[in-house]
């Protein structure tokens, strides 16, 4: 009697229970696809060779595109990695392979890890002060510095993580081939690690892609063609934001299609990241 | 207590001095063994009092061992007694635990291998080891595995590195299986030509003692019965010391016999003798399947 209530009624709660769960999920999947659906419906409207191949045109004047912000977005994130991969690799190798448990290394996770929260405002503040200040303008060079500082403990940790899971016994299988630690380091385990790390600094590119706040003090806006790294740059989520808040229509418009190329560039960067990953672990298994 | 172990080790030492010339006369059961008993023996390398700690335990205790040239030495024994221990000793491959100490001396050719000035990489090179479990760089081609112990100490020649890869596959009894798929992943071979395309890699290296820690115990028998064939003929040029639990595969492969317990070497003699006729009870007891 009394068992086959407390079946009925745990197998209820099971059902509830797995009722609840996908409702969650349905909540949170909404909001997400009625933005991609919003963004790409808005943005459509202008995404034509036009967009890609002009510079802005002033309120009124059609054709305009964003073109050199396109650009500006491109060279930022080169600048970026340019600054930050190289620092953030080898700090999350060090970490990995000779930092270990020692204090030094556990008080550059523990930055690390407060470093990836920090709001990036704060970090956009900062190069101001220490980049455009000294430098005497906006440019391309501190907005990319700027992106780059928020990339490093992201490429630190997620490189950290990727060497560590390499398997102890390859390193040995290393060393008794007579290969000096460095070139086991170098050679055999990040090269293991390759597809895995190049994955993590995927995510960081596109994770900073999408910045607008610290490039608001750093590399500004600009409407024309950039001549040098060394001056004020269009940046897409920066014109993305002018033209959003302005009162005219059609820069407005214009917005929403940037926001869709920007989607578009995060997408392509996730995607390549993902392809990355697949072979990565099909051979790591 | 070493006191004793080391009288031990010299009454077994009048042993097998004693047993030697009667080889010729004496069928072995080991196809091999019989050439190779008649023969006058070359000590390649020569382990003396190596004792070793990890943090504050004990994991061997006063080993004295001489290892023949171009023989098979297995060293037997139950887990944790301390076998792959002392086979990390013979290439310096302990001091990567960071807690591991060292105590006695280990001879290749009345060369120390812990000579100071010596650095533990060049003795790798000519003491090399394969692990239990196939180790193929995955990254790598199966060209790329063979060569990479060359390729990242500095040999750069085409030529040199082919004929590297040609040789070592062969003398590993690979080429003829894999000589048209040299560029495949090694990890896309099955797990027995993984760990025969290991044993190609530590050919390849100068290569002169081979240790191999339990080469088979992660392979199907065929597979197992092929790497014991390949360890028959590498013994023609090479001296191999293998730890192995079985101990069909210690009888079938080696000419010589070591039976560890406890972190002690406690009987050391040719295979036949060691099977069939131990001088020691405990050897008795862990062959019979009484312990272990």
């Amino acid at each position: 009697m009394f068992g086959i209530n407390y079946q009925t009624r745990r197998s209820f709660t099971n059902k509830l229970m797995v009722f609840l769960c996908g409702l969650a999920a349905v909540i949170a999947f909404i909001p997400l696809m009625s933005l991609l659906i919003y963004v790409v419906s808005q943005g459509f409207q202008q995404f034509r060779p036009a967009f890609f191949v002009n510079l802005p045109e002033p309120v009124g004047v059609p054709g305009g595109g964003m073109a050199n912000a396109i650009l500006g977005t491109l060279t930022l994130m080169v600048i970026a990695s340019v600054v930050g991969l190289p620092v953030g690799i080898f700090a999350g190798v060090y970490l990995a392979e000779f930092g270990k448990k020692s204090k030094f290394a556990w008080t550059v996770r523990f930055v690390a890890d407060v470093l990836s929260g920090v709001p990036s405002i704060v970090t956009g503040i900062v190069a101001y002060t220490v980049i455009v200040k000294p430098m005497g303008n906006f440019s391309a060079l501190a907005g990319g510095c700027a992106l780059g500082f928020m990339m490093i403990p992201i490429v630190t940790r997620t490189t950290e993580e990727l060497v560590k899971l390499i398997p102890h016994s390859l390193r040995e299988a290393s060393w008794a081939l007579g290969i000096p630690e460095w070139k086991t380091i170098l050679s055999i385990v990040i090269r293991t690690a390759k597809n895995g790390i190049l994955t993590g600094v995927l995510l960081s590119i596109a994770r900073v892609a999408g910045e607008t706040a610290p490039l608001l003090f750093t590399s500004f806006n600009n409407q024309f063609w950039p001549r040098s790294i060394n001056e004020p740059t269009a940046s897409l989520t920066v014109q993305v934001y002018t033209y959003a808040i302005s009162p005219f229509d059609d820069w407005r418009q214009q917005a929403w299609t940037g926001a869709l190329v920007l989607l578009l560039i995060v997408l392509a960067v996730n995607v390549f990241a993902k392809m990355f990953f697949k072979t990565g672990r099909g051979v790591l298994r | 207590m070493i006191d004793e172990l080391m009288q031990k080790e010299k009454a077994q030492k009048v042993k097998m001095e004693t047993t030697k010339p009667v080889g010729e006369s004496v069928k072995l059961v080991v196809p091999h063994t019989e050439v190779e008993m008649s023969a006058v023996q070359k000590v390649k390398v020569k382990a003396e009092g190596v004792c070793a700690w990890f943090g504050d335990k004990q994991a061997l205790f006063d080993v004295n061992m001489n290892v023949n040239q171009k023989e098979v030495t297995a060293i037997i024994g139950p887990s944790g007694c301390g076998k792959s221990t002392l086979i990390r000793c013979f290439n310096r491959m302990h001091e990567t635990v960071p807690t591991a100490r060292f105590a006695g001396d280990i001879m290749l050719e009345d060369k120390s291998i812990f000579d100071p000035k010596l650095d533990p990489v060049v003795v790798r090179r000519r003491i090399g080891m394969v692990f239990q479990k196939p180790t193929p760089f995955p990254t790598l081609s199966i060209y790329e595995n063979v060569i990479v112990g060359l390729k990242l100490n500095g040999v750069r020649d085409k030529k040199v590195l082919d004929q590297a890869v040609e040789s070592s596959l062969r003398k590993a009894a690979l080429w003829e299986e894999v000589k048209d798929s040299l560029n495949k992943p090694g990890a896309a071979l099955s797990g027995g030509q993984q760990q025969r395309l290991c044993i190609a890699r530590a050919l390849a290296v100068e290569l002169e003692v081979l240790l191999m820690d339990e080469p088979c115990s992660a392979l199907d028998p065929i597979s197992t019965s092929k790497v014991e064939e390949l360890i028959h003929e590498l013994r023609q040029n090479y001296t191999i010391i293998i730890v192995t639990h079985n101990m069909q595969q210690a009888a079938r492969v080696s000419q010589k016999t070591a039976f560890m317990l406890n972190g002690k070497l406690i009987e050391y003699d040719a295979t036949e003798k060691v099977f069939t006729n131990p001088s020691n009870k405990l050897t008795e007891d862990y062959i019979t399947g009484r312990f272990g």
